[in-house]
C-alpha cells in the first residue's frame, strides 16, 4: 500500500509539473479526487469523496454555456465515478449531445462514454441513431471509424436496418482500417440477429479475397462465429482457407503481420479453429488440410508463446478432425513437451490436450503419469482444476477409488459453492458408475453429503435410500442385510460429529427407521433416542422432522407387530407432544397418523406397515374393480352412469383413461410431445393422490416408505385396496420414468449430442480397425528418474494401471475405452471405437453430457441397479416427486422424442438407463 | 469472442473496464470484484489463465497479466486462443508503454479517453481487430493528432 501510495504521488509529482491542465487536459480538480480517493483509507471515506464529487458534478454541468472542453470533462469525471460503481445517469444525457459535436475529439469522447453508460436497449440510444447514420456517411475516415466502435455496441435488433445499408456500402471503403471494421460491425449484427445479415454471406467471403490481409482476417473471425452455427454453407471454403494458412505459415503475408518473428500468429490461431470445425466428422476435406497442419508442427517455434499458442491450436485440430495416425503421434509428442515445462501456462495447455488426445488414444494418458500427478498436487488451483477434469475424463473401474478420492479431498479444500456443486455431481456420477462394492459406494455417498450437503440434489438421496433398501439386486438377502447393518452402524457413527447436513440426516433417519432395529443388534428405544437427538440438533427443520416422526413410527409399529410393547422415552414424548402444535400441517397429519397406527392392532399394523417391505411391488387395482358393487348398487339406485370429462365434452375417446393407460404399459414410442398435466381422469384415486402428494411434496420427500395413508381422510377410495396405496401409475405414464442422469447432466444440446451418436455408430466399426493396425503405440516413457517418490509411483500405478496390467491383455484396453470414450456409444460388438467424426466438441465441449456407455465390469451394473426404479416404490411420495422430478426433465430435455425413447427403454427392464440410447447396457444385465 | 477487459490495480480498484456484452453496472462491479479476489490470490509462477464458469457463465476464462502495480485482465471464450491473448495483453502494455512513454497505473487513470481508443483499436466488439503494436500507435496518433 504504501509503496504503491508512493509511486502515485510521485507521478501525481510529474502530472503537477506538467501544469495543471496536464498534457492530455486533465485538470488539477480530476487530478486532486484521483489523489485523494487513492489515500481514502476506507470504503466509507471514498464513498463520501465520490458522493461529494457527483454532487458537484450534477450542479456544475446544468449551468448553461459550459465551455465543450470543460464538458468532456465532466463526462469523462462522471466516466470515472460510474466505473467506481456510482449511478451517473444524469449526466447520460449530456454524452448524448456530445456526439453531435463537429470536432472529432469530441464527437469520440461523446461516442465512448455513451457506448460505456448505455446498453443497446436504452431509452437514448434513439437520440444517437442519426448521428450514427450521418457519421457513417462522413468524408473524414476516421468519424467512420468512430461511428462503426460505437455501432458494435449500441445497435439492437430493431435498430440494425437503419444502419446496415451505410455500412454494407463501407464494405468497400478505399480505407482498409474503415472495411476491417465494417466487416467487424456486421460480425456483431450477425451476432445480434442472424437473419439480419444471412443475404450477405457472399459479400463477407468475397471480402476474404480483400487485397489487404487485415480486412481477411476481421472476415476469419465473423466465419468462425457463423461456421461454428452452421457448417454446411461453408464447406466450400476448406481449400481457400487452407491455402490462406499455407502461406500464413511460408511466411509470405506482410512482414507486419509478424509477432516476434513467428508469421501473422493470430491470423494462424483462427484458421486452426475454423478449420478444426470444418474437419470435423469431414474425411474429405480433413486430408486436404494434413499437409499444412504437419507444415505447422515442423515450423513452429516451440520457445516462444505464441509459437506454442499456434503448436497448442494445431494438436487441437488435429484431435477435432478427421484422424491421421502420424499427425496424431506428432500432437502426441507434443503434448509431452507441454507437460514436461516448468511454465505452468504450457502445463495447463499440455493437460488440456491431453485430455483431448485420450478421447482417440486412451493408452498415451500412461505415458504421461507423473507429469498429470505433479500438476495434480500443484498448490495452482487452475492447474488442479484442470487436471481433475482429465481423471474425470480418463476415470474408469479400476482407478475410481483414487480418483474418487481426490475429488473428494478437493472439495473438501474449496469454499467455493459453485464448484463444490459441479465436482460433488461428478463424484456421483462416477460413483454410480463404476462403484467398487455397495459398501464403498455408501461411504462415498456419506462423505459428499458430509461435505457438499445441500448443494446435492434431493434425488441422489432418495438414490442412496433405495439402494440401502434394495441390496444388490440379488437374491442374496444375507448380503443385502449384512449391507444394511453395516449402513445403520456407518450412520451412528456419523451421528456422532457435529454440524451435518439437513440432507444426510434426512437420509440417516431413513435408513434407521427402516433398518435400525432389523439386525436386532440395537433396542427400539436406543435408536428412537438417536431420532430425537437428530431432530435436537437442527430445531427449525420441518423436512427433517417429517422424516424422524416416520422413522419413530415405523420403528414402534415393527416393534408392536412383533408383539413387543413400546415405551417411548420422555425427549420422544415430548418430541411429539410438541408436533401436536405444529405449525406445518404435515407433520400435525403425522403425528395424527403416528397415533392411529399405534392404536391399531398387532395384525392390522403388521400389514400395513410391514418389516423391510419398502421394495416389494405394490399392487394397484387400475380398474378400481373392488368399486363395481358399489357402482351397480348406485346405479340401480338411480345415479345417472359416469362421463369422463372428455365424454362429456363431446369428444369421443381421442385421449381417454384406457388409451392413456394403454400407452404407458407398452412399451411402443410415442412421438407426440407430453399432454399437458391436467388431470382428465375419471379415477377419483388419482386425483386426490397427486393432489395429496402436491401438498406434501414441499414439506418432505419421502414418507415412510410403507407407511399407508389410511388415516388420511382425503384419501377413501384407495383405502379398500391392498393398504391403500397412492395410485400412482397413470401420472408417471404421463411424466416419464424418471432419468438417472442429475440435472445439472441433462443435455443443453440435444442436436449435437444426437449427431455424435448417429455418427459413431454408423461408422465406428469401420475405421476403428484401421486405426488400431495403423497407429503405431507411442514410446514408452523413460523410466522415472530416482527421485521420485515410492509414493508417488504407487499413486501413478493405481490411476493408470501397472505395466504389468498393461501388458495383460487388450480386452482390459476395450473396458478402459468403452468406459472413457464418451463419444462412442458403439454396439457392444465393434471393436472400441476410435470416435472417427468426433461431435464438434471441442469448441461446446459436452463432454460431460453425451451419452455414457457402462463398460461390462460387473460394478457398474450395481449403479444402474440403484436406479431400478421399483415400480415398488420405495415410497409414496418420494415417487411423486420423481415423477415430477421427470417431468421437470422431460421439459428441460433434448426433446420429447429422446426423452420418450429413453422412457420407454427404461420401462422395458424396469432400468432407468444413465445414457439414455444405449442398448448395451441391457445385455449387460441380462445376458 | 472476448467478453470483457478490465485493468485493476492490486488493490482492486478499477481502472478501465469495457464490457462487450450487455451486463448492468450492479453486475459489472460484482464482476470486478470477484475477479480481483480470484486473482489476487494467486502466487506469481501459477499460470496465467483461471477458469471463469461462475463469474462469467460456462466455458468462459480469465487470461490476465500482473504488471507493477497493475492487473491485465481478459475475459474469453473458447472461441479464443488462451496463450494468443497472453501475447495480446503484451501488445496492448506494449502500445500503451509507446504511447504514454514509459506508463504507469495513473497515467490509465487520467488519460482514460485514450486508453480506450487504444483498446478500441486492438478490440472491437469483443473481436481482436489489430495486433500490430506498431499500427495502433499510428491509428491511434492519427486520431489526436
Amino acid at each position: 500500500m504504501s509503496f504503491t501510495t508512493m509511486e502515485q504521488l510521485k507521478t501525481i509529482g510529474r502530472e503537477l509539473a506538467m501544469g495543471s491542465q496536464g498534457v492530455w487536459g486533465s485538470s488539477k480538480e480530476f487530478l486532486e479526487l484521483v489523489k485523494t480517493i487513492g489515500e481514502a483509507k476506507s470504503k466509507a471515506e471514498e464513498e463520501r469523496i465520490v458522493l461529494a464529487e457527483i454532487e458537484s458534478l450534477k450542479r456544475r454541468i446544468q449551468e448553461p454555456d459550459v465551455p465543450r472542453k470543460k464538458m468532456k470533462e465532466y463526462i469523462m469525471r462522471l466516466v470515472y465515478v460510474e466505473m467506481l460503481g456510482h449511478d451517473a445517469s444524469f449526466g447520460y444525457i449530456h454524452a448524448v449531445k456530445m456526439t453531435h459535436d463537429d470536432n472529432l475529439l469530441l464527437k469520440r469522447s461523446g461516442y465512448l462514454a455513451v457506448t460505456l453508460f448505455l446498453n443497446e436497449d436504452h431509452d437514448l440510444i434513439i437520440l444517437i441513431i442519426n448521428t450514427i447514420q450521418k457519421d457513417l456517411k462522413s468524408d473524414n475516415y476516421l468519424v467512420c471509424c468512430a461511428a462503426l466502435t460505437a455501432v458494435c455496441r449500441l445497435i439492437n435488433e430493431e435498430t440494425i436496418p437503419a444502419v446496415l445499408p451505410q455500412i454494407v456500402e463501407l464494405l468497400n471503403h478505399q480505407k482498409e482500417l474503415v472495411r476491417k471494421k465494417a466487416v467487424m460491425a456486421l460480425h456483431r449484427f450477425f451476432q445480434r440477429s442472424p437473419s439480419t445479415v444471412s443475404h450477405l454471406f457472399p459479400a463477407f467471403q468475397e471480402r476474404l479475397c480483400d487485397r489487404d490481409p487485415s480486412v481477411m482476417s476481421a472476415v476469419l473471425c465473423a466465419l468462425y462465429d457463423m461456421i461454428l452455427v452452421n457448417v454446411k454453407p461453408f464447406k466450400h471454403l476448406v481449400a481457400s482457407l487452407v491455402s490462406i494458412l499455407k502461406q500464413a505459415v511460408e511466411h509470405r503475408l506482410p512482414k507486419s503481420y509478424d509477432y516476434h518473428r513467428t508469421p501473422a500468429p493470430f491470423v494462424q490461431i483462427k484458421l486452426l479453429k475454423i478449420l478444426a470445425l470444418l474437419g470435423t466428422g469431414d474425411k474429405a476435406a480433413s486430408e486436404n488440410m494434413f499437409n499444412v497442419l504437419g507444415d505447422i508442427l515442423k515450423r513452429s517455434d516451440s520457445t516462444s508463446n505464441i509459437g506454442n499458442a499456434i503448436l497448442y491450436e494445431c494438436v487441437r485440430t488435429l484431435t477435432s478432425i478427421y484422424t491421421n495416425p502420424r499427425l496424431l503421434q506428432n500432437a502426441a509428442e507434443i503434448t509431452a513437451k507441454f507437460l514436461k515445462s516448468d511454465n505452468h501456462n504450457l502445463k495447463y495447455m499440455g493437460i488440456d490436450a491431453l485430455g483431448r488426445l485420450i478421447k482417440i488414444t486412451p493408452e498415451c494418458a500412461e505415458n504421461h503419469q507423473l507429469a498429470v500427478i505433479d500438476c495434480l498436487e500443484d498448490p495452482d488451483d487452475t492447474l488442479k482444476r484442470k487436471t481433475l477434469d482429465l481423471l474425470y475424463k480418463m476415470t474408469k473401474a479400476n482407478n475410481v477409488e483414487v480418483i474418487v478420492e481426490r475429488m473428494v479431498e478437493y472439495i473438501r479444500n474449496i469454499s467455493d459453492n459453485h464448484y463444490k456443486t459441479e465436482i460433488s455431481s461428478r463424484v456421483i456420477e462416477l460413483a454410480e458408475r463404476y462403484a467398487p462394492s455397495n459398501q464403498w459406494f455408501i461411504q462415498t455417498m456419506n462423505q459428499v453429503f458430509e461435505i457438499a450437503g445441500d448443494l446435492v440434489p434431493q434425488k441422489v438421496a432418495h438414490d442412496l435410500m433405495r439402494l440401502i433398501a434394495e441390496g444388490a439386486g440379488e437374491e442374496d438377502e444375507d448380503a443385502d442385510s449384512h449391507l444394511r447393518s453395516s449402513a445403520v452402524q456407518a450412520y451412528l457413527q456419523i451421528l456422532k460429529e457435529p454440524k451435518l447436513p439437513s440432507i444426510l440426516l434426512q437420509v440417516i433417519s431413513w435408513v434407521l427407521g427402516e433398518y435400525g432395529i432389523a439386525d436386532g443388534s440395537h433396542s427400539a428405544e436406543f435408536i428412537i433416542g438417536k431420532l430425537c437427538d437428530i431432530v435436537a440438533t437442527r430445531p427449525g427443520d420441518d423436512k427433517l422432522k417429517g422424516y424422524v416422526v416416520s422413522a419413530i413410527t415405523k420403528i414402534c409399529a415393527f416393534e408392536k407387530a412383533a408383539g413387543q410393547t413400546v415405551d417411548l422415552i420422555p425427549e420422544c414424548v415430548s418430541f411429539i407432544e410438541e408436533l401436536y402444535a405444529s405449525h406445518s400441517t404435515d407433520l400435525q397429519q403425522r403425528i395424527y397418523e403416528f397415533h392411529a397406527v399405534l392404536k391399531l392392532d398387532r395384525d392390522t399394523i403388521a400389514s400395513i406397515l410391514p418389516m423391510d417391505a419398502s421394495c416389494e411391488d405394490i399392487e394397484v387395482d387400475k380398474d378400481l374393480s373392488f368399486l363395481n358393487s358399489f357402482v351397480e348398487s348406485a346405479l340401480a339406485n338411480g345415479s345417472r352412469p359416469y362421463l369422463s370429462d372428455n365424454e362429456r365434452r363431446g369428444m369421443g375417446a381421442m385421449t381417454t383413461l384406457a388409451s392413456n393407460n394403454d400407452a404407458g404399459t407398452s412399451s411402443l414410442l410415442r412421438f407426440q410431445p407430453y399432454e399437458k398435466p391436467s388431470i382428465p381422469e375419471p379415477a377419483a384415486a388419482l386425483v386426490t393422490a397427486s393432489h395429496y402428494s402436491q401438498d406434501a411434496i414441499d414439506q418432505h420427500d419421502i414418507y415412510s416408505s410403507t407407511i399407508t395413508v389410511s388415516t388420511s381422510s382425503r384419501a377413501p377410495e384407495s383405502s379398500s385396496n391392498d393398504g391403500t396405496r397412492l395410485k400412482l401409475e397413470g401420472v408417471q405414464k404421463k411424466w416419464g420414468r424418471p432419468t438417472y442422469t442429475p440435472e445439472a447432466q441433462v443435455p443443453k444440446n440435444p442436436i449435437n449430442i444426437s449427431d455424435s451418436v448417429k455418427v459413431s455408430s454408423s461408422a465406428a466399426g469401420k475405421e476403428a480397425s484401421s486405426r488400431n493396425s495403423s497407429a503405431p503405440p507411442y514410446t514408452e516413457r523413460k523410466q522415472p528418474s530416482q527421485e521420485i517418490s515410492a509414493e508417488k509411483k504407487k499413486l501413478a500405478a493405481s490411476l493408470f494401471g501397472s505395466k504389468a496390467g498393461e501388458t495383460k491383455a487388450k480386452p482390459a484396453a476395450k473396458l478402459q475405452q468403452n468406459g472413457t470414450s464418451k463419444k462412442a456409444p458403439a454396439k457392444p460388438t465393434s471393436p472400441p471405437a476410435p470416435a472417427p467424426a468426433p461431435p464438434p466438441a471441442d469448441l461446446l465441449d459436452l463432454s460431460d453430457s453425451l451419452p455414457q456407455i457402462p463398460s461390462v465390469d460387473p460394478v457398474d451394473q450395481l449403479a444402474d441397479l440403484i436406479s431400478v426404479d421399483s415400480s415398488a416404490a420405495t415410497s409414496t411420495t418420494s415417487l411423486v416427486e420423481q415423477v415430477l422430478d421427470a417431468g421437470k426433465v422431460a421439459t428441460k430435455g433434448p426433446s420429447p422424442q429422446a426423452s420418450l425413447q429413453k422412457d420407454s427403454v427404461s420401462r422395458q427392464v424396469g432400468v432407468t438407463p444413465s445414457g439414455g440410447t444405449n442398448p448395451d447396457l441391457f445385455k449387460d444385465l441380462f445376458g | 469472442m472476448i467478453d470483457a477487459v478490465l485493468v485493476m490495480n492490486t488493490q482492486g480498484k478499477p481502472r478501465l473496464a469495457k464490457f462487450y456484452k450487455s451486463l448492468s453496472p450492479v453486475k459489472q462491479q460484482e464482476i470486478v470484484r470477484k475477479v480481483y479476489s480470484g486473482l489476487s490470490s494467486r502466487a506469481e509462477h501459477f499460470c496465467n489463465f483461471v477458469e471463469a464458469d461462475e463469474i462469467f457463465g460456462a466455458r468462459t476464462k480469465l487470461v490476465y497479466k500482473h504488471f507493477a502495480t497493475l492487473y491485465f485482465v481478459f475475459v474469453i471464450d473458447s472461441g479464443e486462443s488462451e496463450l494468443g491473448i497472453l501475447d495480446l495483453i503484451q501488445v496492448f502494455v506494449e502500445t500503451l508503454d509507446s504511447i504514454f512513454k514509459n506508463v504507469c497505473e495513473l497515467d490509465i487513470v487520467f488519460n482514460f479517453n485514450k486508453v480506450n481508443t487504444v483498446l478500441d483499436e486492438i478490440v472491437m466488439g469483443g473481436q481482436v481487430v489489430e495486433t500490430n503494436s506498431t499500427e495502433i500507435v499510428k491509428s491511434v496518433q492519427e486520431i489526436f493528432k
